[in-house]
């Protein structure tokens, strides 16, 4: 795929973005690990405790799946909008587009960087999860390759919001008031079967929705949908934003004047 | 000689409705050390920017070592370093870091380009910063980084935009030892500068922009020798008040201040000629410098001119 030069060039973006996670660790993994075992301990433990089965397993161990995607998902998007963005933002975005190097190594490499964040904030959950669940995995193939398609389709997701952003308001309003809504409403606290008919059908509308089931199933075996039929979505999302986000680079928007 | 820079025609006009260059060309030779001078808002950071693919053109060819920029886009990137006007390296990295990735981006072996970022800040006068957050420079340090930078993937073209702005006098002259050194060793250099002294004392040849039309493409030398008349401030030994009228062809004396005298000289006449016709008035002189630098009047004469005819243009 890469020649010598551009498999260099990759690396290079690569590593550029996983030293910014690491070096501001405080802000990018401690923060959403706090927050998930606020959830395991107040949602799984305390209230979960209280509230018995869902689709047939205790309470903590249907909400970890959810959780635990909820950390790929918000973590894959908001690493590579906030450091895309912030290369804009201070024009150290010029050094990569004055250089030699493709617009598909230039995505490849933020979206390898959001991804990696996204699935290393995803595998601390993970490990937190085990000090108050049992973690038995249904099927690792499918568990793992829905955590890196989705992780793949939201870092793709942050690199288009940044690419439009104008200022740091820009980077926060999607996070906020649509990503957060999507996941509460994706199924990670709940089965859709306790929905009436009509919000069942909305809920299926909801991309995350599908992401969050199919991780489910890879750990526990249950679903409340068709996995193929998850996995389709997953791919069309992941080739149409892939799209997008090249034609956006050649066009310059956001990014040349 | 093999041209460097070919500029056919080149227009932009920004979405906001500017029209920032209005079908500027211009060739730059292999080897050459060429100033591109200009008032703020000409169109040199544009013209540098369209070069470098930071700015869309709106029309007009760019070639770059005979490559055309769109259909050799990689090629002509590789023979391309470029240090803008504006700081635009990330203040959060150390400054062996954002050496070390710009010369990933361009794809140098790591081995290669630990060895090339030694090389260069060491050059600048930077390796004892290398651990430093880029933050943390000072205006000159961070301007030496950025050339640096340019440079690690060793181009065949070197673009500075206005490089040493900010930078004190001392380390300006380093810098321009540096530049001269490396333009010797081969590398073409474009500079834009408001420092028209930097511009004379470094560049062989140079063009004025000025509203987005190039209204003076010439070499240095030529440019200067078009400039007839020279100003210079001598200082008297003691105060005087005495009549400086003579009657010496092409010189005019004006008294300055008590113990200052301006003597402009036209038609070839050179400062000797003022020094003895005051030694002939009884003023012994101890001092003298130039009023202006010359570069200074010739480049406002241009741009008077250049806005005489746009006002024809207009009008």
């Amino acid at each position: 795929m890469f020649s010598d030069h551009r498999l260099i060039a990759f690396e290079t973006i690569v590593i550029k973005e996983v030293r910014r996670f690491m070096r501001i660790w405080t802000q990018t993994m401690l923060p959403p690990v706090i927050t998930i075992s606020l959830y395991f301990v107040i949602f799984g433990n305390l209230v979960g405790s209280r509230i018995g089965e869902m689709g047939g397993f205790r309470y903590m161990e249907f909400i970890v799946p959810g959780l635990i995607m909820m950390a790929v998902i918000q973590n894959s998007y908001s690493n590579v909008v906030s450091s895309f963005f912030s290369q804009k933002f201070q024009r150290s975005v010029e050094e990569l587009l004055v250089a030699p190097i493709p617009n598909y190594v230039i995505l490849s490499g933020f979206i390898a960087g959001g991804m990696a964040r996204g699935l290393c904030v995803g595998f601390i959950v993970t490990l937190v999860s085990l000090f108050f669940a049992e973690l038995r995995i249904f099927s690792p193939l499918i568990m793992i390759s829905v955590v890196l398609f989705t992780s793949l389709v939201f870092s793709l997701g942050g690199f288009i919001n940044a690419v439009f952003a104008n200022n740091f308001d820009d980077v926060s309003i999607i996070p906020t008031f649509v990503l957060t809504p999507l996941i509460y409403l994706g199924g990670v606290f709940y089965s859709i079967e306790l929905l009436p008919p009509f919000w069942q059908l909305v809920s299926r509308l909801n991309p995350i929705f599908y992401m969050v089931n199919t991780f489910r199933y890879g750990i526990l075996g249950t679903s409340d949908i068709d996995v193929a039929w998850a996995f389709a979505m997953l791919v069309l999302f992941a080739v149409l934003l892939f799209g997008a986000c090249i034609w956006l680079l050649r066009r310059g928007t956001g990014i040349r004047s | 000689m093999t041209v460097a820079i070919s500029v056919n025609n080149l227009e932009k006009v920004y979405a906001s409705g500017v029209v920032a260059l209005k079908g500027v060309s211009l060739q730059v030779q292999q080897g050459d050390f060429f100033a591109l001078l200009g008032p703020n808002g000409a169109g040199k950071s544009t013209f540098i920017g369209i070069l470098s693919t930071l700015v869309k053109r709106s029309n007009g060819r760019v070639q770059i070592f005979g490559r055309d920029v769109d259909t050799h886009v990689y090629r002509t990137k590789l023979d391309l370093g470029v240090v803008p006007q504006e700081i635009n390296f990330s203040q959060f990295e150390k400054v062996a870091d954002i050496v070390m990735t710009q010369a990933g981006y361009y794809g140098l072996p790591r081995k290669l380009a630990a060895q090339r970022t030694e090389k260069y800040l060491k050059q600048l006068g930077l390796w004892e910063k290398r651990d430093v957050r880029s933050r943390l420079l000072s205006g000159g340090m961070k301007r030496r980084m950025m050339i640096a930078r340019a440079l690690v993937h060793e181009p065949r073209l070197l673009i500075l935009d206005e490089p040493t702005a900010g930078v004190d006098i001392e380390l300006r002259r380093s810098m321009w030892d540096f530049l001269l050194e490396i333009n010797r060793a081969g590398t073409t250099i474009v500079l834009t500068t408001h420092y028209l002294e930097e511009a004379e004392q470094l560049c062989r040849n140079i063009a004025i922009i000025d509203e987005g039309r190039i209204i003076e493409d010439t070499s240095m030398k030529k440019l200067l020798l078009e400039l007839d008349t020279h100003a210079y401030i001598l200082d008297a030994e003691a105060d005087f008040d005495r009549d400086l009228r003579h009657d010496e062809p092409g010189l005019s004396l004006h008294k300055v201040d008590s113990h200052s005298i301006e003597a402009v000289l036209s038609g070839g006449r050179d400062i000797n000629s003022a020094i003895a016709v005051l030694d002939r008035l009884g003023i012994r002189i101890v001092s003298m410098r130039n009023k202006a630098n010359r570069l200074e009047q010739l480049f406002l004469s241009r741009l008077r001119a250049g806005e005489n005819q746009n006002e024809k243009r207009d009008g």
